[in-house]
Parts: structure tokens; C-alpha cells; sequence
């Protein structure tokens, strides 16, 4: 392990201001720095700042302080009544002991997951750039098969943001040129010619909180996994849907573990807003989002896959 | 003489050293207080064939020392080359040994280990077992030393003639046995005596193989492994870790500590050879099978032969006339495969016991009945007799407990809500082995008794079986008696592997029992105050021992639920009823049937070491990438046992529990998710890719 400084902080303006790799519950970072693939020079303990609420707005929507921790979140009142879709992905994720150190921003910045990124001693476009990209003729079974590039085709692992994603949240970041709005949607990049930035933070910039508006119709998250617990999802959809006179008024779909980023189906939502709430429909629907999909050929199961999640989903909350 | 009494043998006695593991005070290899210790990380080879050139340190704040071929104390050469660690530029696999670095620190060392600046020569390599590979080649024997083929009749004439046969190829992937507690050591080198707190499943023969390496005298290394996190036959042999543990104390001049990370116990300690099994079977029209072939591709390395006895199981389940069976090797530039929790019976048993469920659908047969018109006499292949054998009586029983009666023999049968739900079952053997050891038993005045072998308790409950066996050997009660254990200083003991320990640690302790008893008979005063011992070796009774024909049996039953949406698939329930001699202990036995059995299910639809061809690496190495089932995916698990007496097999009458539980668990896992879905995978683990498309 790479010698690095440590400095736990009290105030956000103090953190910002130290310009180091923040550490939250430090799930993913600690791992990857044992690893040799994260060598931060200074660790930013940001466990002490003041961003542990949830607080309800007067809109119905939810302010979610960046340092919530996952388990808190899932099982806030709040949360379970009206956000199901997030509180069933929180619970969907990880193990208890994880979720019980992992936090909102800190879920959010997991890097994306691929073998080849995690053992120093491979190629990885992503660790080390122009060094290559084995995973598209070796292991990629749970790799991306929407929005990858020939240089990246990680996906991102989080659960809590694809629901996020879904629920149109939005991330309140302060950084050295001061704060700003960015939709969780927009948060990540696609790999494109440059995967080793996942997100458009720039440095120095920490998620304070997440905020998610109203939701106001039912909302249900399936996640598909090797195992019964304490497993990545192989695929998973976020879905919540609003039907007046069985035609599909509104519709939020996400998906996860397909993408480098938590997967908005903007295209499938367009195709279903307005039409018949049948499941036909929906899997026509899903049918379009997936058009743009290029499987590589040990995860195009991936598009059977979330095709079934997408109708039994969208099925299950049109009840 | 009085016989043994069995006032504590039958009893669930809870784990001696239970409160010590719950609380953190068991002390593990790396653990134990030393001082001024060093902390050593090893330096893995990135290529999977080629040479060293040469090794320099790169971040070398803390280092003192980095060893490698070109600076290495040299070692005399010993049976297993996997220990000539640092000896040689070759580079046999992807993850082999190449250097050590060794630091004040654990960061440190670890800092030194993945900086290092190494010179490399690659050369192509050639990592993927296929059907057909170009090198495949009959080994001498297999494990330990069976013949790799046999035969009988005419296995190709039978097969024209049946009225139903099966032809199908069933193939598991290489899997890595994960203790808990990694491959450990701290050494501490004494004047000239070495002392090793390790990690492993046999101080005797740890010491032994140590003292060779080293040209030592036996004597001169003290092997320590009182508690020891797992094993499942990883640790029956010394590994890299002891060996390069003494050797950088030696050089440092300290104690050192190195445990192997996780990511290096998928190359450095074995692991299961991935198998290709093609199974033939032929039947008449009324179940009774003419004809069984069973033929193996396996592999091994470029080091070591390890010939896995996949098929040998096969000669000992089922009646026919015909009959064959095979092992084929290729030598991969890969890690060389070791013992796995019941190396051959698991693996083979899948292809096996799928394969007759395959038969009994095509023959329209409750698969049940199918193993039972096919029960044998005797040994199908040389004729022995069985010692006992009640498999039978498992599967019967078995099919009581779980409620077998009614299953329909059509698949798809049985939907829930999204789930397709299914059953199945499997057979169970594994042998009842025993192996030489001495132990020495000591009873003082105060009828306090002492048991000494150099045993080890790898989590199994061995310790307190040996407590029970003492205080029934003596007529004492339990809380009168000591075993220690996990020490090579003491009298030597077989391995805990071949799920011999209660049988022949057991064997020696009573025998040391009887003879104390007897000097006691003798006795005409009290008992001398520094106490009376007596000490058995049970080489000569075991040497002389028939070993044919003794076998423990069981079957296994499982309820599997199949998501229609994603093809995931949960085991609702899993059943074995077992025939295994006599029970020492039902609580720890029922934990070892139950941890074999959800071993089992891991190895049916969760474990796989995925290779990268490319690379030749497991590319999944570590555990959130290599699953194994977590609690939420037992659901229900349940084992039962007949009494089954046999004295034949050892005068404990025990047949050994530690492996049956995961042979057979697997095939009847695999064999209901077809009773769910119809669809027949061959191929492990039954992922839900492979299921998806048929649902």
C-alpha cells in the first residue's frame, strides 16, 4: 500500500479546500487501494462532515445527506413508504456490514467494475490508459452491452443509482469554483475514448446531498443476481409507472449492469408514454431501448434478461 | 478387560474450544505474540510461461530483504516441486512464486511486493483444457493409486443392444477450496530449530516434508496449528507460504509472519481440476443397466502430476456387466490442482448421477427406483463384499423425510407465482478410510486424563470427538479430560483429509486407552502420583486392514425454485440421509453434513474459477468475484442419518462424515432444476444465462 496522509475534517469548505481523494465508508476505495489500483496521496476523512439527514421537503421530495449511510437510508420511513424503488435497490445491494458503512455519495462514486481493472497486473484502459482492453475477447460475462466503447466496457455497480436515476435525483456538489446541480443521469461518462474518469466531477468537488422530487406512483426495483445476496447485479430495472384509463400517463425506467453508468431508458419511456399499459407493449418497449445494445457474445443473455425484468417490473407496479 | 463405555460418544457435546473461536481468543497462524517480527508479501509471477531474468526492488522504504532465485538460500530438493519455491528462473503458471519481500511493515511489505521491477522472458502458453487436447495423456495412477482405467466386457456391444441408453458429457470448472483463515505462517527460526505456527491439516507430515526441504533433522522442526480456519484439503500438504516464511527468517534474522492474500490462494495452495466427463449408460427396458462407461479429461501442471479420481466412484455405485472407466491428463502451463473436499466423489458423482436421472426419464422410471434395481451384491468391479452398505436404506429413508412420494416424472410441472419449482435427487458414497497414527493417553491419581497426538482440529469439531473418545476409552467424564492436539511434537498423526481424523486419531486413542486400562488391571496400589500412560501406534492393525469394500453412503434431495423472468435459481430445501457407521457427535456431524451439503450447492450453481485464456489466470480471484452460497441462500437444509453399525471398518465403527456431504448434493440439485424447467445443464455451474433461453 502506497504511503498516503490522512486528514479527517469537520467542515465541507476545509475538505474542499485539502484538494484530496475523499474517504466516506471507504467500501470500495480501501479495497482498490490494497489492491494497488487507487493510490491516493491524501485520504480526506469526510465521515465527520454534516451531511447525515434525510430531510422531507415541503414538495413531498427527499434532501439525502451525502454521508447517509445506505442502511439508514433503505430503512427510513420515508423512503420505504414513498421511494419503494430506492429502498428495495438500497436493500438489493451488498451485504448489511457494507451497507452499513457505505454512504449515499460514496454508493455513487463506487468506480465501475471489471476483473481486468481490479489486478494491477493486466491491461486496462481504464487503469492504465492505452494499455488495452482484454475483457472484450476474455471475461466479460456481466460487462456492459449498452453505451461501451472499444476502449472501456465496465459497468457501474451500483444499485441505489439506478433508482436514483429513475426518481430524476439530483446531486448538490461544492468544489473549489463553487457549487453546482448535477442530475445523477448526467453525473457519469461513457467510457468513450477516455474511461479512466467515471464521472464529470472535477477535482476537488464532493456530492453534499442528493436530492429526489416527488414521486407519486408506484415504484418497484429487480435485480438479478448469482446468488441470493452479496452479489453484483447481473441486470436490474427501476421502474415506476403511472396509468390513467389503462394508458401509461408516466413512466421511469432504469436500468443496471448494462451500462457504464446507471441506464435512463429514455427510449423505451417514450415509446410506452401514451400508449396501451399491456405487456406487449412494455416489451416493445424494451424491444427499442435495447436496439442500440451491441452485446458482446457471453452477455447477450443480458438482452433476454432485461427485456423479462422491464415487462415483469413495469407488470408488477401497473397493478 | 471392561469395554469401551459410551457415556459421551452419541452425545452433542458442544465445541470445546467454541467459547475461545466466539470471543477471538483462538489464536490463529499469524497471531500468536512474537516479537521483533518481520512481515513478508509475495511477488507473483505475471506471465504464464517464460523465465526470470531478473528482480530489483522498486519502493523499498521498510524493505529488508527482497528474495528471489538470484538471492535465495537454496533448498534440497524434496517430492513436491511446488516447494522448491525460489530455486529456478522457470515460470511454470500465471501466479507461481517469484520473489519475497520483507518489511518491517505489512503495508510496507506489500508497498515493496507490488513495486518490485522485474525482467522477464514470456514464452506462449497454453491454458485451456479442451475434449479433445493434443497432449492428453494416461497417467500411471491416480489419486492415491488407483489405476487410471479399468474395464470389464463389452462395454460398446452392451450399448448397441440396450433398449435405452444415455451418451452425455457433463463438465465442471475448476474451483478453489477458500479457507476462511489463509495459507499462514509465522516462522522463528531457534539456534538451529525451526518453529512454524502454520496453517495446514497435519503437523506430522508438515513437519516432515519442512525438516526435508530444510535437511534438518525431523526433530529440529516444531510444527504449531492449535486452531486452524479451514482447509477443505488445501492444506494436507506443506505450502509455499511455511517454506518461504523460514526461509526469509532465516535471512532476516527475525520471526516472520506471511499470510498468503486472498487473490494468491487461487494459484499458490491447488485447487479442483476443472473436469470433462462423458458418461454412457445402457438399460434394459426395465432399469437394469448392461452397460456403464465413464471417461475423464482433467488437468494438470507442467510441475506436478495430480491425477484427480474423478471416475473412480463410478466403479463402486452401480450393478452392470459392462462396464469401463478413464482418466486423461493435460499438462497446462496452470497452477497445479491439490485435494478439494472430496477429490473425484464430488465432481465425478455430478456426471454420474445426472446421468442416471437422464436415463431414468428417458425409461420413464421414479430415479429412485432406477438406483434401486441397480443396487449391487458386492464390489461391481473386483467382487469384494461390502463391509455394510445401506444406500438403500438412504435413499428410502430420505425419500420419507422429504416427501418424495407423488413427484411427477414430467418435467415443468409445478408453478408458483414467477417461479418454476422442481425436485430432485442424487446418491451419495465416499470411503472409509483410516490412516497410521500414535497416541499416547495419561491418567493421574485424580483419574485426570491426558491425551496427546499431533491431530489438528481444521473447524471441524475433531477436538471435542477426541475428548469423547478419551472419556468413554477411560470411563471418565468428559470434564476430566485434555487432548492436546495441533502440535508436531507430539506423537505422530495422520492428516485431517480423506475424512480419516475420527477414525484413525480415534483408533489411536482408544488403542491407548485399552492398554492403559489394562496397565491399570495390573496396578495393585493406587495409581503413582506423576501418573500412569500407555501409547498406541496403529500402523501395524491399519497396514493389515482390508480396504476394499468399505464405504459410507447417503442420498441427497433438494426442492429448487426457478425464476421464469431471470432463470435464477434458489434451492427451496436440501435433504441428506446418510449411512456413515456410527455418529461420534450428531451436533458437530450435522454441521459437517450440512456444511458439505451447501459446499455442494455452491459447486451445483455458484463456484467457478473463470479462466482467462489469454492470461492463464482465474480471473475471479477473490471473493466477491468466486461465489459461494451465503446464508440467504440456504433455506432449508436438513441432515439425517440411519444407525448403521460396522466394526470392520475401525474398532470406533466410524466411516467419517467430512465429505460425503458434498458428493451427490450437487447432481441433485442440477437434476431438479431440469424437474423444474426441463432444461438438462451439463455444464456447472447452472447459471442463470444458461438457463434463461429455455424458460
Amino acid at each position: 500500500m502506497k504511503t498516503f496522509a490522512y486528514r479527517p475534517v469537520t467542515e465541507i469548505d476545509e475538505a474542499v479546500a485539502l484538494g484530496g481523494t475523499y474517504l466516506a465508508g471507504g467500501t470500495n476505495l480501501v479495497d482498490l487501494m490494497k489492491l494497488g489500483v487507487a493510490l491516493p496521496d491524501t485520504l480526506v476523512d469526510i465521515n465527520q462532515l454534516p451531511l447525515h439527514d434525510v430531510v422531507r421537503r415541503p414538495d413531498g421530495g427527499l434532501r439525502i445527506g451525502a454521508g447517509v449511510r445506505n442502511s439508514e437510508l433503505a430503512a427510513h420511513p420515508v423512503v420505504r413508504r414513498h421511494f419503494p424503488v430506492l429502498s428495495q435497490a438500497l436493500l438489493a445491494g451488498a451485504s448489511g456490514q457494507l451497507r452499513n458503512m457505505a454512504t449515499t455519495g460514496g454508493n455513487l462514486l463506487q468506480r465501475t467494475r471489471c476483473r481486468y481493472f481490479t489486478d494491477v497486473t493486466k491491461a486496462c484502459n481504464k487503469r492504465t490508459p492505452g494499455s488495452g482492453c482484454p475483457a472484450r475477447t476474455g471475461d466479460h460475462r456481466n460487462l456492459a452491452i449498452l453505451g461501451a466503447s472499444e476502449h472501456c466496457i465496465a459497468t457501474h455497480p451500483s444499485d441505489m443509482a439506478v433508482a436514483l436515476v429513475a426518481l430524476d435525483a439530483v446531486c448538490q456538489v461544492t468544489g473549489p469554483d463553487g457549487s453546482r446541480e448535477i442530475a445523477v443521469s448526467e453525473l457519469y461518462r461513457a467510457p468513450g475514448d477516455d474511461p479512466s474518469r467515471d464521472t464529470v466531477l472535477q477535482p476537488g468537488e464532493l456530492i453534499t446531498a442528493v436530492d429526489v422530487p416527488p414521486l407519486g406512483f408506484p415504484s418497484t426495483y429487480r435485480k438479478a443476481r448469482d446468488r441470493a445476496s452479496y452479489a453484483f447485479a447481473v441486470g436490474s430495472v427501476a421502474a415506476a409507472v403511472r396509468i390513467t384509463d389503462d394508458v401509461v400517463d408516466d413512466v421511469r425506467l432504469a436500468f443496471g449492469a448494462v451500462a457504464h453508468k446507471p441506464w435512463r431508458a429514455r427510449v423505451a419511456e417514450s415509446a410506452l408514454r401514451g400508449g396501451p399499459a399491456t405487456r406487449d407493449a412494455f416489451l416493445a418497449a424494451a424491444d427499442a431501448e435495447l436496439a442500440a445494445a451491441e452485446p458482446l457474445p457471453d452477455n447477450a443473455f443480458k438482452l433476454t434478461l432485461i427485456r423479462n425484468l422491464v415487462a415483469a417490473t413495469l407488470e408488477e407496479v401497473s397493478r | 478387560m471392561t469395554p469401551t463405555r459410551t457415556a459421551s460418544i452419541g452425545t452433542p457435546v458442544a465445541r470445546i474450544e467454541g467459547p475461545l473461536k466466539v470471543t477471538g481468543t483462538a489464536r490463529y497462524a499469524v497471531e500468536y505474540p512474537v516479537e521483533n517480527v518481520a512481515y513478508a508479501w509475495v511477488v507473483q509471477a505475471p506471465i504464464a510461461r517464460g523465465h526470470v531474468v531478473s528482480i530489483e526492488p522498486g519502493d523499498d522504504d521498510g524493505l529488508l530483504a527482497l528474495l528471489w532465485h538470484g538471492n535465495a538460500p537454496r533448498l534440497e530438493s524434496g517430492d513436491d516441486p511446488e516447494l522448491q519455491v525460489l530455486q529456478s528462473p522457470r515460470i511454470s503458471y500465471r501466479g507461481q512464486v517469484v520473489a519475497l519481500a520483507v518489511a518491517r511493515t505489512l503495508e510496507a511489505a506489500r508497498r515493496a511486493a507490488q513495486s518490485v521491477r522485474m525482467e522477464l522472458v514470456e514464452e506462449e502458453h497454453d491454458a485451456e483444457l479442451t475434449p479433445d487436447h493434443p497432449g492428453l495423456y494416461t497417467p500411471e495412477k491416480v489419486n492415491p493409486a488407483f489405476p487410471s482405467d479399468t474395464s470389464a466386457g463389452d462395454v460398446d456391444a452392451a450399448l448397441a443392444a440396450a433398449a435405452a441408453t444415455v451418451d452425455v458429457t457433463y463438465s465442471t470448472p475448476a474451483l478453489h477450496n477458500n479457507p476462511m483463515e489463509p495459507h499462514a505462517t509465522t516462522a522463528m527460526w531457534v539456534g538451529d530449530d525451526l518453529v512454524l505456527y502454520d496453517s495446514n491439516q497435519g503437523p506430522s507430515a508438515i513437519a516432515s516434508q519442512v525438516a526435508k526441504v530444510f535437511s534438518l533433522k525431523r526433530s529440529q522442526i516444531h510444527v504449531i496449528a492449535e486452531h486452524v480456519g479451514g482447509g477443505f484439503g488445501s492444506k494436507g500438504s506443506a505450502r509455499p507460504n511455511a517454506i518461504l516464511a523460514a526461509m526469509a527468517a532465516r535471512v532476516v534474522g527475525t520471526p516472520v509472519r506471511l499470510a498468503l492474500p486472498r487473490q494468491a490462494l487461487f494459484t499458490m495452495v491447488g485447487h479442483r481440476t476443472p473436469t470433462i466427463q462423458r458418461v454412457r449408460l445402457g438399460a434394459s427396458a426395465d432399469g437394469k443397466l448392461t452397460a456403464i462407461a465413464h471417461d475423464v479429461v482433467e488437468q494438470t501442471s507442467r510441475l506436478f502430476e495430480f491425477a484427480e479420481q474423478t471416475a473412480v466412484v463410478t466403479r463402486h455405485m452401480y450393478a452392470a456387466p459392462n462396464r469401463r472407466t478413464s482418466h486423461r491428463l493435460a499438462r497446462l502451463d496452470m497452477p497445479t490442482p491439490r485435494w478439494m473436499r472430496a477429490p473425484g466423489e464430488a465432481p465425478g458423482m455430478v456426471a454420474l448421477e445426472g446421468a442416471l436421472d437422464e436415463l431414468a426419464v428417458s425409461l420413464g422410471i421414479d430415479p429412485i427406483e432406477l438406483r434401486i434395481r441397480n443396487e449391487p451384491d458386492v464390489e461391481p468391479e473386483d467382487g469384494t463384499p461390502f463391509s455394510s452398505r445401506h444406500y438403500v436404506e438412504c435413499l428410502r429413508l430420505g425419500a420419507s423425510r422429504f416427501g418424495w412420494a407423488g413427484r411427477s416424472l414430467e418435467p415443468r410441472q409445478r408453478r408458483e407465482g414467477r417461479w418454476w419449482v422442481g425436485t430432485g435427487m442424487a446418491g451419495a458414497t465416499y470411503p472409509s478410510m483410516v490412516m497410521p497414527s500414535t497416541a499416547t493417553v495419561r491418567i493421574d491419581p485424580e483419574r485426570r486424563v491426558e491425551v496427546t497426538l499431533a491431530a489438528v482440529d481444521i473447524g471441524t469439531g475433531s477436538r471435542t470427538v477426541l475428548h469423547q473418545i478419551a472419556a468413554d476409552g477411560m470411563g471418565v467424564p468428559l470434564e476430566n479430560v485434555t487432548v492436546r492436539i495441533g502440535d508436531s511434537g507430539l506423537t505422530r498423526a495422520s492428516i485431517a483429509g480423506g475424512s480419516s481424523g475420527s477414525a484413525s486419531w480415534g483408533w489411536a486413542i482408544d488403542g491407548a486407552c485399552r492398554l492403559l486400562r489394562e496397565e491399570l488391571s495390573r496396578l495393585t496400589g493406587p495409581v503413582p502420583p506423576d501418573g500412569l500412560s500407555a501409547t498406541f501406534d496403529t500402523t501395524p492393525d491399519v497396514k493389515s486392514r482390508e480396504n476394499s469394500g468399505k464405504h459410507a453412503f447417503g442420498a441427497h434431495f433438494a426442492e429448487v425454485r426457478v425464476d421464469a423472468d431471470t432463470g435464477e435459481v434458489r434451492v427451496s430445501r436440501l435433504l441428506g440421509a446418510y449411512a456413515v457407521g456410527r455418529v461420534l457427535n450428531p451436533r458437530t456431524a450435522r454441521s459437517q453434513f450440512i456444511g458439505g451439503m451447501t459446499m455442494g450447492m455452491g459447486m451445483a450453481l455458484h463456484e467457478e474459477s473463470v479462466l482467462d485464456a489469454s492470461t492463464g489466470d482465474w480471473v475471479n480471484h477473490d471473493l466477491a468475484e468466486y461465489h459461494v452460497p451465503v446464508h440467504a441462500d440456504v433455506e432449508s437444509i436438513e441432515a439425517v442419518w440411519i444407525d448403521e453399525e460396522d466394526l470392520s471398518v475401525n474398532p470406533l465403527g466410524v466411516k467419517g462424515i467430512g465429505e460425503i456431504g458434498i458428493v451427490g448434493s450437487p447432481a441433485a440439485i442440477v437434476n431438479a432444476v431440469w424437474h423444474a424447467t426441463g432444461v438438462r445443464v451439463r455444464d456447472l455451474p447452472v447459471r442463470l444465462d444458461k438457463l434463461l433461453g429455455s424458460l
